[in-house]
């Protein structure tokens, strides 16, 4: 019985730390669906993406991953910045972002993910430092810096966010878009542009999410999939838009998966967080939070 | 046309191209044309949710998958004629389509959207550790060289796929021209007008998953003895989404003739592309291809020729 | 006479925020009532919750000798509750008469024992448009009308479905002088033909030549009901409306 006791919190504890890299991939998504009505499911390639930078730099020049991740925020913030543009321009101020803008970012999923197998091909990519191989331990509980660097900076990344989403002008804007278009425009800010700097954050946390990404496990194009079920999973359950509730769900569901994929095997855990959304949507879609 | 006059005419159209495709020496055209006609089911089945009532359906291969899957286990159990094994897939996927629906169509169509691409997952995860199917490690099938009348069991293939490709663009048709068809279209424009008119949207969205479902299974189902060896990850595969996707959105989404343009577009430069170049590359064009037309071409090859037509006609 | 509707303790809450409490009022058949309130105060709430958009959580709404709690809003518009939206809705991809044509397959041919032929539904539907002066634009598309015959076009559909209630929310939004004339007086031709009507409206000249008695909401009560003369020279009207 000791034993299962021991497994049961060693799984708990790598379930908080897994869920804060959760944290950090679900909110880009917090910020484009939750906040801005955008169904982005090509979120996950560019975290993908962000995850190839890294490798990247730190396979030719050595550099950190979360340090290459954060000299690469413009250029991924640039990025999503470009996309909303052809997106606002094409599709939603034709009034046709549902059909046809869900259409047009399930092929940019699939061209990037494709794109970097033709370029790097199947094979799992890794990248190198300091904190990828020791490990804490206390007692039964093991704390391996991969997985604690990522937790810490992800959550130091979500505050930041919530604190400008509160206390600038911009955040605050972005707040009101998500409730109400008519206040922004009384408060005479254009919401196309207002969207455009909140999509083009929402991109830009993938840059550090990538990197997280490629600490904790080797990286294959391919891999993104696995997340599309898991940050929608977690924006739902946490009731769209609310960080505070995202990394409740987050970590809910790191610690779920984790469980899972000790008592019954790594095979299952992609199916907790589909099973998640899918039990969230059926039964309780405005979140664990919601009203 | 009228209805039985469409039937007739398109039983000779697949007839005739049967047996022009009889007069070809190679086997290969008959693997070939079969990926065609196969997708030529899915783009139309995908259509007839995601075109006319515009809901976007991103588990296809699920639905595909769970047609394939449900022969090979009852190939484990005993062998039954490929027609039988339709009937089954469909009813299967079908079912799994209808229970999809309840638990998610009374939200925004947005999350009916990533439900399903979680379900495909879902789905995924339980095939390969379902060891009876083979799991992770796959199923073998065996299917004998030849059946009587047609010889090659291929052509058998050949030509139960093309008999279900005109069941699905008979379907596609009668729904359009029906009251259903017209349900489905106000869906799409306005929901809530649609139920203020008396169209009790749930139900009819319901019967558009359940039969969209239904045909996808049934394109599947034959797949395990095309392949002979089938494991989750190529009965999965997102190239069955994506194709699926753009192909309705190349040709046109508004009527049947869209996605079998597109099908025919799309599977055949792909069956002429993968001789010559990697299936990476392949998939890669029909992504691009799948955003020029969103971007370009909202409605399609139908849309940009119906133009055309209409600017010859006014230029008269 | 018989009350043709009957709201009875309707209540409704967003979350925290109640938008609708305690209301009560009847519709008696044939009736034209006005419905006024200022913005925010629960007209389009209770809309909705008439015709089965949205679920009111407390009391209840007869229509015509039963009780529709619970059903949905299609089913309300087959049993003869039709509205019209305040801002149109038209089905965008189809032309004017196959916008008329959803409603008569939808309910006129869902009803027991009635069942139009092809030739009766283009019939009506010509019908119909003619009824609101838009019989020569049959093929059209609604993006080519205008304001007035966008709100035209949705009384026309309304008024497929053989209504025996019909409520207009703010059918006149945004129209000129003339047009809203246009509009009241057809109308007025609905209540003639004996279709009751429930007008929810802005435009204090429209509401007031047309009703026969006015319903005031603000802050998601009633605060007053009767005759029109009567109701504006309430000081709680008065007070709500100049306060705003």
């Amino acid at each position: 019985m000791e034993v299962s006791l021991d497994l049961l919190l060693g799984a708990i504890v790598a379930g908080i730390l897994l869920g804060g890299f959760y944290a950090a991939v679900s909110v880009g998504i917090s910020i484009s669906f939750g906040m801005l009505d955008i169904v982005n499911i090509a979120h996950p390639a560019f975290i993908i993406l962000g995850a190839y930078a890294a490798y990247i730099v730190n396979s030719s020049f050595g550099l950190d991953p979360i340090l290459t991740a954060i000299l690469m925020l413009p250029v991924f913030y640039l990025l999503g910045a470009g996309v909303y543009q052809v997106y606002y321009a094409v599709f939603e101020r034709r009034g046709d972002e549902a059909l046809r803008g869900l259409a047009f970012f399930f092929g940019l999923l699939f061209i990037i993910e494709v794109s970097l197998v033709l370029v790097f091909g199947v094979d799992y990519r890794f990248v190198e430092a300091p904190y990828i191989g020791p490990t804490l331990r206390y007692g039964a509980v093991d704390l391996p810096l991969r997985m604690l660097v990522p937790f810490a900076v992800s959550m130091v990344l979500v505050i930041l966010l919530q604190l400008f989403l509160s206390r600038t002008f911009t955040g605050r804007a972005i707040m009101a878009v998500s409730q109400d278009r008519l206040a922004l425009q009384l408060m005479s800010a254009n919401p196309a542009k207002i969207k455009r700097v909140a999509f083009g954050i929402s991109i830009a946390t993938a840059s550090l999410a990538g990197a997280f990404l490629i600490i904790i496990q080797p990286v294959e194009p391919s891999v993104g999939r696995d997340y599309i079920g898991r940050v929608f999973a977690i924006t739902v359950l946490g009731g769209l838009g609310s960080f505070p509730g995202m990394v409740t769900a987050a970590i809910l569901l790191g610690i779920v998966e984790s469980i899972t994929a000790t008592f019954y095997g790594p095979s299952w855990s992609p199916a907790v967080a589909f099973g998640v959304l899918l039990l969230t949507l059926a039964f309780r879609p405005s979140g664990i939070m919601g009203r | 046309m009228r209805a039985p006059t469409f039937w007739l005419v398109a039983s000779l159209v697949g007839a005739a191209f049967f047996g022009l495709s009889l007069l070809v020496p190679n086997q290969y055209y008959f693997q070939a044309g079969y990926v065609v006609l196969q997708y030529i089911v899915l783009a139309t089945a995908w259509n007839i949710l995601g075109g006319y009532t515009g809901y976007v359906n991103f588990g296809v291969a699920a639905f595909f998958a769970l047609g394939a899957y449900s022969s090979v286990a009852l190939y484990k159990l005993a062998p039954l004629p490929i027609p039988v094994l339709v009937l089954i897939g469909g009813a299967v996927s079908g079912v799994v389509g209808l229970g999809m629906g309840y638990l998610t169509l009374r939200l925004r169509g947005a999350f009916f959207s990533i439900a399903t691409l979680a379900m495909a997952v879902v789905m995924q995860t339980l095939i390969t550790n379902w060891d009876y199917v083979g799991g992770s490690r796959g199923a073998y099938i065996l299917r004998p060289a030849q059946v009587p009348i047609l010889g090659n069991y291929i052509v058998y293939l050949f030509l139960v796929m093309l008999i279900l490709s005109v069941i699905a663009i008979g379907v596609a048709r009668s729904i359009e021209r029906s009251r259903l068809g017209f349900g489905f279209a106000s869906i799409r424009d306005d929901e809530q007008a649609a139920e203020a008119a008396g169209v009790p949207t749930l139900r009819l969205k319901l019967v558009a998953t359940t039969l969209s479902g239904a045909l996808m299974g049934m394109a599947g189902a034959p797949l395990p003895y095309y392949v002979t060896y089938l494991d989750p990850s190529s009965g999965f595969s997102l190239s069955y989404a994506v194709n699926s996707i753009a192909m309705p959105l190349i040709g046109g989404m508004t009527n049947w003739i869209g996605p079998l343009v597109g099908a025919l577009f799309l599977g055949t430069i792909q069956q002429l592309a993968t001789v010559t170049i990697s299936s990476a590359l392949n998939l890669l064009i029909v992504g691009l291809l799948l955003v020029g037309f969103v971007v370009v071409a909202p409605n399609g090859i139908v849309g940009l020729v119906e133009r055309l037509i209409a600017a010859a006609r006014n230029r008269r | 006479m018989a009350a043709l509707l009957e709201v009875t303790d309707l209540g409704k809450h967003f979350g925290g925020f109640t938008a609708l409490e305690a209301i009560n009022f009847s519709v008696a058949a044939g009736e034209r009532v006005g419905l006024i309130g200022p913005n925010g105060s629960g007209k389009s709430t209770l809309v909705n919750c008439l015709c089965g958009t949205l679920r009111n959580e407390s009391g209840s709404v007869r229509f015509d000798g039963r009780a529709v709690d619970g059903l949905a809003a299609h089913q309300r518009t087959r049993l003869g509750m039709a509205r019209s939206f305040q801002l149109p809705k038209p089905f965008a991809s189809m032309t004017l008469a196959d916008n008329i044509r959803i409603p008569l397959l939808y309910t006129v041919n869902a009803r027991h024992g009635r069942h139009l032929s092809p030739a009766e539904l283009d019939e009506r539907c010509a019908e119909l448009l003619q009824l609101v002066g838009l019989a020569g634009k049959a093929r059209q598309r609604p993006r080519e009308l205008t304001q007035v015959e966008m709100r035209k076009l949705e009384l026309a559909r309304a008024m497929a479905a053989e209504p025996k209630l019909l409520i207009a929310d703010e059918a006149m939004a945004g129209l000129s002088h003339s047009e809203i004339d246009d509009i009241l007086a057809l109308l007025s031709t609905l209540n003639e033909r004996g279709i009751t009507v429930i007008l929810i409206e802005h435009i204090m000249r429209a509401v007031m030549s047309f009703s026969e008695r006015l319903v005031v909401l603000v802050a998601g009560r009633k605060i007053a009901d009767g005759l029109p003369q009567e109701v504006t020279r309430n000081p709680e009207v008065v007070k709500a409306y100049i306060g705003e």
